[in-house]
């Protein structure tokens, strides 16, 4: 087994978790979590498939890594303050009671 | 069959389009065409506003008039005959292509001005004569119409875009002779004067059609391309017709058809004398001065057409039936003018005797000789007319001559212009216009090499004109007043204009005179040159001895006859004692209407009444038959429609209900839920990529 498989395959793994909190739970927060650790998957695969490409000496993955950090981070800021408006509105995180936009 | 073409008419001919008189031609019509559509939109009480409209953009006709009359003058005087068309495309069929277009010669130059300043002078007019009437809005509305579409015909370059605006100036005739509606003898006149220049305008339509056919345009100039210049015209000569004419004469009969039905010639005259239902002023300007004119002013402007053929010297078909026609005309109208009794009568009857001058006059000498005539005719006829509408406002609306009477004292200006218009329509010598022009009339039947007789018709009409005219005079002028009410003088915006009009009754004699043929050079696009010898010439000494002792035998005659003797209403007329029988005759006007009414009017009723039964019975029964064949179709057709249809439809709508329901729960609105689907459609679309990308 090559060293790149064995990421893809811990890649694979975390965005497997990730999908599934971000299903499962009904903690808005819970659910932010889950897609963080969507995105750092696919930043690891990133990563990998620089590091073990045509052109390593080159710094494109590096940059495109820390490119998706520096969005996931707004994003992340982003997602909680509306998980904070939310809750000053409605008194809950529980994803399932806001339906309110539901045509 | 061809035989040798002689074109005097024009010989440097200039065709383009380029001056700003050209250019700007298209304005003269528009201006009043504009007036009358913001007329038409006005209300009743705005008549100050209406009136300035209609005169205010008149006067621009006029001034623009003049301007290109300037042009071509100058041209002229340059030794220039100026002709220039603009032409654009209306519409194009296959590789034939329909043009309007507007041309400037000397003959619509001429023609511009008349009407325009004789139309202006009859538009001031007319706020005084209709003061009174409730619709003025409405008939200065149709009079700046009429002046538009009048223009319209003049400036025309293309006989398509001339019988457009030959047809608007019939509707307006029509409409204006109607203008007072009410009265039922005024509706019957206008259904007459538009249905009997219809019959002219048929014939007057298969010629253009006919025209069209043969050179493929309608146009008269356009660079040598156009149908009155000579390749055309050599065409339609090499074109034989049926009864040894060839095409072009007897196109030119067929438009010579129309002109005859616009200017009342001889059998279309009868609508001219009822058109005097109208309102005075219409009367002058339309049916005396410039639409009546107009059939003239055609056959002036499609002349290369009627000459075509004719070798030196000699006459046309066509030419010959136009000089017959024209001569009969002037002789039999004038004839009738002498037994009637309503002063617009006579003159409408003296309108249709001039008209056959003109006429004759452009069959025997030309263009000129014809239009010279034309334009002292509208001058001292519109004097007349307005002058006799002047004594009808001043009689109280009376229109019998022989209850007037004696008004030379209580309307002095109008018997002053009224006589100078007279004397310049009976032709008296040196001084006055008509005498000069219907002298080259004269002139030209003289020395027209065909048959003498028109000449001998002519002298004879002359003698008819001087007698009618003198006998009106004395019974409205002379003698015991014979009407009850007093008469009184007309405003001064009625006089003013009659006292221009009469200025030009005798100054327009001036540029017609032997010694200075001014108006003939201009036209023809020679130099006018002022030389006494042209009295010299043989004959025309003689011939002026000629028409000045037929004027006086008939102004002798007459006042012999009439004079201050100013008989009673009742009492009958002098030469009615005399010739009883004759007099009848003329004054039930030759029993023309009668015959009509008994011939072709009964002929349309008769076939009216034959498909009115055909309506009834078979085309009736057959319309009933469908109907009926319909109403079972329509029943047959609901039936399928409730049993069939709708329940194929309601039972589809059902079905679609129940679908919609079932797709609406997977829209919960729970954004997880949305994902799982989402992510098992990953999870799907991975599956099947892994799958089809296997070796």
């Amino acid at each position: 087994m090559s060293p790149l498989a064995g990421f893809l395959i811990v890649a694979a793994l975390l965005f497997s978790i990730g999908l599934a909190g971000a299903l499962t739970r009904r903690n808005a927060i819970l659910v932010l979590i889950g897609i963080e650790l969507m995105l750092n998957a696919a930043n690891l695969n990133l990563i990998a498939f620089w590091r073990y490409g045509p052109h390593p000496e080159a710094l494109t993955g590096m940059m495109f890594a820390i490119f998706s950090i520096a969005v996931a981070a707004a994003e992340a800021a982003v997602g909680l303050g509306l998980v904070i408006q939310i809750h000053r509105h409605a008194h809950t995180t529980d994803i399932d009671a806001m339906n309110r936009m539901k045509g | 069959m061809i035989q040798e073409m002689t074109v005097p008419f024009a010989p440097t001919t200039h065709c383009y389009g380029g001056s700003l008189a050209a250019q700007l031609l298209w304005l003269i019509p528009a201006a009043p065409v504009v007036a009358s559509g913001i007329n038409a939109l006005l209300k009743q009480p705005k008549r100050r506003t209406a009136a300035t409209l209609a005169i205010g953009s008149l006067a621009c006709s006029l001034l623009l008039s003049l301007f290109a009359f300037g042009h071509v003058f100058a041209g002229w005087a340059v030794g220039e005959t100026v002709r220039e068309t603009v032409n654009l495309t209306w519409f194009q069929f296959g590789s034939t292509s329909v043009d309007l277009g507007w041309v400037l010669d000397p003959l619509s130059a001429v023609m511009l001005v008349m009407v325009s300043l004789v139309g202006l002078l009859i538009f001031i007019y007319s706020t005084g004569y209709m003061k009174n009437d409730e619709n003025y809005t409405r008939f200065f509305c149709f009079l700046s119409l009429f002046a538009g579409a009048m223009l319209g015909v003049v400036i025309a370059n293309s006989l398509l875009l001339l019988f457009m605006c030959w047809e608007i100036v019939g509707l307006t005739s029509y409409l204006l002779i109607g203008f007072w509606y009410q009265k039922p003898a005024a509706a019957a006149a206008a259904k007459k004067a538009f249905i009997t220049t219809r019959v002219g305008d048929v014939f007057f339509l298969l010629g253009i059609v006919w025209l069209f056919a043969q050179t493929g345009t309608l146009l008269f100039y356009n660079n040598g391309a156009g149908s009155m210049e000579a390749g055309a015209l050599s065409g339609l000569l090499a074109q034989p017709a049926a009864l040894g004419l060839t095409a072009a004469g007897a196109i030119g009969l067929l438009i010579f058809a129309g002109a005859a039905g616009k200017s009342g010639q001889f059998p279309l005259h009868v609508w001219l004398p009822d058109a005097m239902e109208g309102p005075t002023p219409v009367s002058a300007l339309i049916h005396a001065a410039t639409m009546v004119a107009a059939g003239v002013y055609l056959v002036a402007r499609v002349y290369p057409l009627m000459q075509a053929g004719a070798l030196a010297g000699g006459s046309t078909t066509a030419l010959t039936v136009i000089t017959w026609v024209g001569a009969f005309t002037a002789v039999f109208a004038a004839l009738i003018a002498v037994a009637q009794n309503d002063i617009k009568r006579i003159l409408a009857y003296s309108t249709v005797s001039q008209l056959g001058y003109m006429m004759a006059g452009l069959g025997m000498g030309g263009v000129a000789v014809g239009m010279f005539h034309l334009i002292t005719h509208a001058f001292f006829k519109a004097l007349l007319f307005m002058g006799a509408g002047s004594v009808i406002h001043g009689c109280h609306e009376e229109q019998d001559i022989r209850k007037m009477g004696g008004l030379r004292a209580q309307m002095r200006v109008t018997f002053l212009t009224y006589a100078i218009g007279m004397l310049a329509l009976c032709g008296f010598p040196l001084l006055f216009s008509g005498f000069w022009s219907k002298d080259g009339i004269l002139e030209a039947a003289q020395h027209w090499s065909v048959a003498k007789a028109p000449f001998y018709m002519l002298v004879f009409g002359a003698l008819l004109t001087a007698f009618y005219m003198t006998r009106q005079v004395s019974y409205v002028f002379f003698g015991q007043s014979r009407s009850a009410q007093h008469a009184h003088e007309s405003p001064r915006v009625m006089t003013v204009p009659l006292g221009i009009l009469a200025f030009f009754a005798i100054a327009l004699g001036a540029i017609g005179t032997p010694a200075w043929p001014w108006f003939r050079a201009f036209l023809d696009g020679r130099v006018a040159g002022f030389d006494w010898q042209g009295f010299a010439e043989p004959g025309l000494i003689g011939l002026m001895g000629i028409s000045t002792l037929v004027v006086v035998l008939g102004l002798g005659l007459g006042w012999m006859l009439y004079g201050d003797k100013s008989p009673a209403p009742e009492e009958p007329d002098a030469l009615e004692s005399a010739v009883p029988m004759v007099w009848r005759l003329l004054r039930d006007r030759v029993y023309l209407d009668e015959l009509y009414g008994a011939t072709v009017i009964a002929f349309y009723a008769g076939w009216a009444r034959v498909s009115d039964w055909l309506d009834r019975r078979v085309w009736g029964g057959a319309v009933a038959a469908v109907a009926a064949m319909t109403g079972f179709g329509a029943r047959l057709n609901r039936f399928l429609d409730t049993n069939v249809v709708d329940g194929v439809f309601d039972k589809g709508c059902e079905e679609m209900g129940v679908g919609g329901g079932l797709l609406a729960r997977a829209q919960s609105g729970r954004v997880q839920s949305y994902l799982r689907m989402l992510a098992l459609a990953v999870i799907a679309l991975a599956a099947i990529l892994i799958w089809s990308s296997r070796p």
